[in-house]
């Protein structure tokens, strides 16, 4: 039998070998551009994590994916599976900006909690929209949410070229859809100095202990968890499972709308545009947000380390483009082959883990298997 | 021995003369970096002001860093700041989503020029210029040989979203086309997206079903629009390059952006000390915009004709094009 | 404006929401029968802009559009195989896994482009395939029967899947692991084996969804597909998982968006509404199935592995 300490050894060990060979692809295919891959990756960890400069932006990258992940967390552990945070995202930006285009002389105080209590509203209106279709009119969260994320794109392109335009656009005729220089009220203040890291940090921080907690050690947390485990039995017991559903996918809206309201608020800008798409405004955070949720077991604690993770591989990304004239086409494919080899290494680490130990019957085997579902 | 020791030390004195005009030499290189959404060799917007730097490359040593496919504005914000830290003289945000960052990050970097496009606004700040390209002006004359041509008394527009350069090239078109000829029907399609090719390509067809028989487009998806005009053997105009080889047998003309024209004076303010503070735009007057015909192309008599006439006519100010006087 | 030309724009409309509903309909079809058997699978987009690149690139190469579409068939075939191996022997979480072949296929097919083409080159496509006496008639003909043999392969391959689904031992088999593995598995069904093929196929159908867009299109950009594998895959819960709904799901989203499209040109939506009109084929999918109400259930072994003796 293996000691604890040795498990959790394997269980850190493994993954990091799915990383390793994923980035051991990587390098061929740096080589195949002529660039040198050792060079190449010290340059991408230097930039994420090699100074205090680099974690600031790396954490401030990571702010988006974490909240998206947290709502991940929530909304799959009530078994609801959805793609809509690029839509929520944006329909909470765009509503916490409204509000500091009506209210710019508010003082601060008040109005940086209003501007992220209305990207939560924001988002969990366009979430509770899914919800509904799926508890009322059992249409698949899958779909509407796909769905509601075009909508929300040219809603959102619709408001930035019309009511929401910076006036000075029109006097200009240059018609370039952004809104004008939100008040600084607004503003999310920073924490370090000339550095990125601001306020959206421990916002973050924050929300993904509160989403622990939620689900828990509340009973509202209790009633999602036993809607995705067993909706029947929830059903016998006298939980509602349209309105856990419903809820469950409020509450992962709410997450990603204030995402994009830190997104907003919090970026260098401090003003809201649109190149067309969601990508440009997101970083497609809306997206990765539920690989970060599920690499992190679909826990909201361990979704902080993972989000780190991913954003500082994309802030690296960007730093190996500039330093080494890298397409940033190359990391999103070394993004994406990370992801598989270590969502397949999962498999590895329970072989692992199980070898050694008393022959184990095939139920509990099954068990460990299934325990993502959970 | 002193023979040599002599010898040595005039070597090195002669080292010690050299070095600083070497380093002077070197000195000179104008580190350049360019900043952009699409890739640099997509045929259109990006590939536009690459080509301008390249131009310039020919008679002056320029050291260029491009950071293309950008389309994160954040991104785009965090490779901004990153080259104007490194000590790049000169940052070019090449797209109107990157101003707002600009305003923000120019201000903590005085001594590194910045400069952004295509928009009119410098934000009041030394050291951004901005610069432009009077779509507008080809979009005219494009409009006017397409109406020229047209036998069927259609032509048509496909564009992504009403915004930018997208929007003064299309009613530069527009009213070009009316000017020409009053009868003609000038529709337009903004798709609503910059990116849906599939969608571009079907627009085109549409129009064409319409009794559209000269067609143009703006932006990166028009490479559809492109496609389904040449399976119909329907002319087509182009914008932001040439795009004559993305379909020979169609491609009439193509507007071309010569930004090199504007650089050039950006690039000779900052030799005397001026950073920014100034707007550009590129124009068929300045030569920032240029109409390259397809020579393979066989135009009716008259049509070339006609779009010298307005390309003069906009030239001495006698055509006022764009909503913009 | 007169009878015949009104008719002829309806004919042109429905003729372009034909083609466009084509590329969904490929994909969707792939992807259906990949969650019949129980396995979901995020990473059609991806899947599809491989099979685009690499078509596209066969065809730059080779000047013949069949290998072009064959290529992007393979690259897709083969792209199953590995999606099988992780979420079937590795048993790797579906939709994660999904998600990480997404971000691959964006980022490598773009890497490729760049790579071994760089400036977009175009390619010609298919001429539209008459089909003999058919495209003749009045109307019909140019509406159903004028197209490039893709849309006749997607088209024909409705039947043929509703054919092998529901009527043949195989079909059953695979709905039967798609509902009950375990049940299937002991009445000697190889879940392994029959999950594979349909992850397999599956896949082979987005790599060809992809090679006919870019062939259709005679080109390929930095995503081509501008995220149409995701539609494809809303459109499999719109179609209930049936070929038949697939079709009608891929038609009703296809149409809706050549409609808006001949209306704007029509000036019908105001120019201002552009965006807003943009919206319809969505909204309009999603208000169709909360009308029509009452679909079936999603297949119970949806997304979970299946361990043998469990």
């Amino acid at each position: 039998m293996k000691t604890t300490k040795t498990k959790s050894f394997i269980g850190f060990l493994i993954p990091l070998g799915a990383v390793l060979l994923a980035l051991a692809i990587g390098a061929v295919m740096l080589l195949s551009l002529g660039a040198n891959p050792i060079s190449g990756y010290a340059t991408m960890f230097g930039a994420a994590f090699g100074s205090v400069e680099g974690f600031s932006e790396t954490a401030v990258k990571s702010i988006p994916l974490l909240l998206v992940g947290v709502g991940i967390c929530i909304a799959f552990r009530a078994n609801v599976i959805n793609i809509g945070g690029e839509g929520q995202m944006v329909m909470g930006a765009l509503l916490s900006t409204s509000v500091a285009l009506i209210f710019p002389s508010v003082p601060s105080l008040l109005l940086i909690p209003m501007v992220l209590l209305a990207g939560a509203i924001g988002g969990a209106f366009w979430g509770s929209i899914a919800g509904a279709l799926k508890a009322y009119f059992n249409v698949s969260e899958i779909l509407s949410t796909i769905m509601l994320n075009i909508v929300a794109v040219q809603f959102m392109n619709f408001l930035l070229r019309g009511v929401m335009i910076d006036p000075g656009e029109l006097t200009r005729g240059t018609g370039i859809p952004q809104t004008m220089r939100l008040t600084e009220n607004a503003d999310l203040p920073i924490l370090l100095e000339g550095m990125r890291m601001h306020l959206g940090v421990p916002i973050a921080l924050f929300v993904a202990f509160g989403a622990y907690i939620l689900l828990w050690r509340t009973a509202m947390g209790f009633r999602l968890r036993s809607v995705g485990y067993n909706p029947h039995a929830s059903r016998y017991a006298g939980i509602s499972v349209p309105r856990n559903v419903t809820a469950a996918l409020a509450f992962r809206g709410a997450m990603a709308g204030i995402a994009g309201a830190i997104l907003v608020f919090g970026s260098e800008s401090h003003r809201m545009v649109t190149d067309g798409g969601s990508t440009g405004f997101t970083g497609s955070a809306g997206f990765n947000g539920i690989v970060v949720a599920l690499l992190a077991g679909l826990h909201p604690l361990w979704s902080i380390p993972s989000a780190l993770l991913f954003g500082g591989m994309l802030v690296g990304a960007n730093a190996l483009q500039r330093a080494a004239q890298v397409p940033s086409a190359l990391i999103i494919a070394l993004n994406g082959l990370i992801v598989v080899f270590v969502v397949s290494s999962e498999y590895f680490k329970q072989r692992s883990l199980q070898v050694g130990r008393v022959a184990l019957s095939d139920d509990e085997s099954t068990e460990t298997q299934g325990k993502n579902n959970e | 021995m002193k023979k040599f020791s002599l010898s040595l030390s005039a070597v090195l004195l002669a080292l010690f003369l050299l070095c600083p005009t070497l380093l002077l030499a070197s000195g000179k290189a104008l580190r350049v970096a360019i900043i952009a959404p699409s890739a640099q060799n997509d045929l259109a917007f990006t590939q536009s002001i690459v080509e301008g730097i390249k131009a310039i490359q020919k008679d002056r040593e320029i050291d260029l860093a491009i950071t293309d496919g950008t389309f994160v504005v954040e991104d785009a914000a965090a490779a901004i700041r990153d080259y104007a830290k490194k000590g790049y003289d000169l940052v070019i945000a090449h797209g109107s989503q990157y101003g707002g960052s600009l305003k923000e990050i120019a201000p903590d970097f005085p001594d590194t020029a910045f400069a952004w496009g295509t928009a009119a606004d410098t934000f009041g700040l030394p050291n951004v210029s901005s610069y432009e390209a009077a779509s507008d002006e080809g979009g005219y004359v494009m409009g006017v040989m397409a109406a020229a041509m047209s036998k069927k008394g259609g032509v048509g527009v496909v564009g992504p979203i009403e915004v930018g350069d997208a929007k003064l090239y299309v009613d530069g078109f527009v009213q070009g086309a009316k000017a020409q000829n009053p009868k003609i029907r000038a529709k337009v399609n903004y798709i609503g997206s910059f990116s849906d090719v599939a969608l571009a390509a079907e627009a085109a067809r549409a129009h064409i079903a319409a009794g559209a028989d000269v067609l143009t487009g703006t932006a990166q998806m028009v490479v559809g629009a492109i496609g389904a005009a040449r399976s119909k053997r329907v002319a087509w105009f182009g914008t932001q390059a040439n795009q004559t080889e993305l379909a020979p047998e169609i491609v009439v003309a193509s507007q071309v952006y010569k930004w090199e024209v504007i650089l050039k004076k950006i690039i000779a303010d900052m030799d005397n000390g001026v950073k920014g503070g100034r707007m550009y735009d590129i124009n068929l007057a300045n030569n920032g915009i240029v109409i390259e015909f397809n020579d393979a192309y066989k135009l009716a008599p008259g049509v070339k004709e006609a779009g010298m006439k307005a390309i003069e006519g906009i030239k001495d100010g006698s055509i006022k094009t764009g909503h913009r006087q | 404006m007169s009878d015949s030309f009104a008719v002829m724009i309806v004919v042109a409309t429905i003729a372009s929401g034909i083609r466009l509903a084509t590329p969904f309909l490929l994909a969707s079809l792939g992807e259906a029968l990949g969650q019949r058997s129980g396995v979901l699978n995020l990473g059609v987009d991806g899947v599809m802009l491989l099979g685009a690149f690499s078509a596209y690139y066969t065809v730059l190469q080779t000047n013949n559009l069949y290998y072009g579409l064959l290529v992007g068939i393979v690259v897709g075939l083969a792209s199953g195989i590995f999606y099988g191996f992780i979420t079937l022997n590795l048993q790797a979480e579906q939709g994660v896994s999904g998600i990480g072949i997404y971000l691959f296929g964006l980022g490598m097919s773009d890497l490729l482009f760049q790579k071994f083409v760089g400036t977009p080159r175009p390619i010609l496509p298919f001429m539209p395939l008459d089909i003999p006496v058919l495209s003749g008639l009045p109307i019909v003909g140019e509406m159903l029967f004028q197209h490039s043999i893709i849309v006749y392969i997607a088209f024909g391959l409705v039947p043929l899947m509703s054919f092998v689904l529901y009527r043949t031992t195989y079909g059953l088999n695979i709905r039967a692991i798609g509902e009950n593995p375990e049940a299937a598995d002991s009445l000697g069904v190889s879940v392994m084996a029959t999950r594979y093929s349909a992850i397999i196929v599956g896949n082979g159908l987005a790599g060809l969804a992809g090679a006919a867009l870019a062939i259709e299109l005679g080109i390929f950009q930095q995503n081509l597909t501008n995220a149409m594998g995701f539609i494809a895959i809303a459109l499999v819960y719109f179609g209930a998982w049936s070929p038949k709904g697939v079709m009608i799901g891929s038609l009703v989203f296809g149409m809706v968006q050549s409609i808006v499209l001949q209306c704007k040109t029509f000036g019908v939506i105001p120019r201002s509404a552009s965006d807003l009109a943009a919206m319809a084929p969505a909204i309009i999918t999603i208000l169709a199935l909360v009308i029509v109400a009452k679909r079936f259930k999603q297949p119970s072994a949806l997304t979970k592995p299946y361990v043998r003796g469990g």
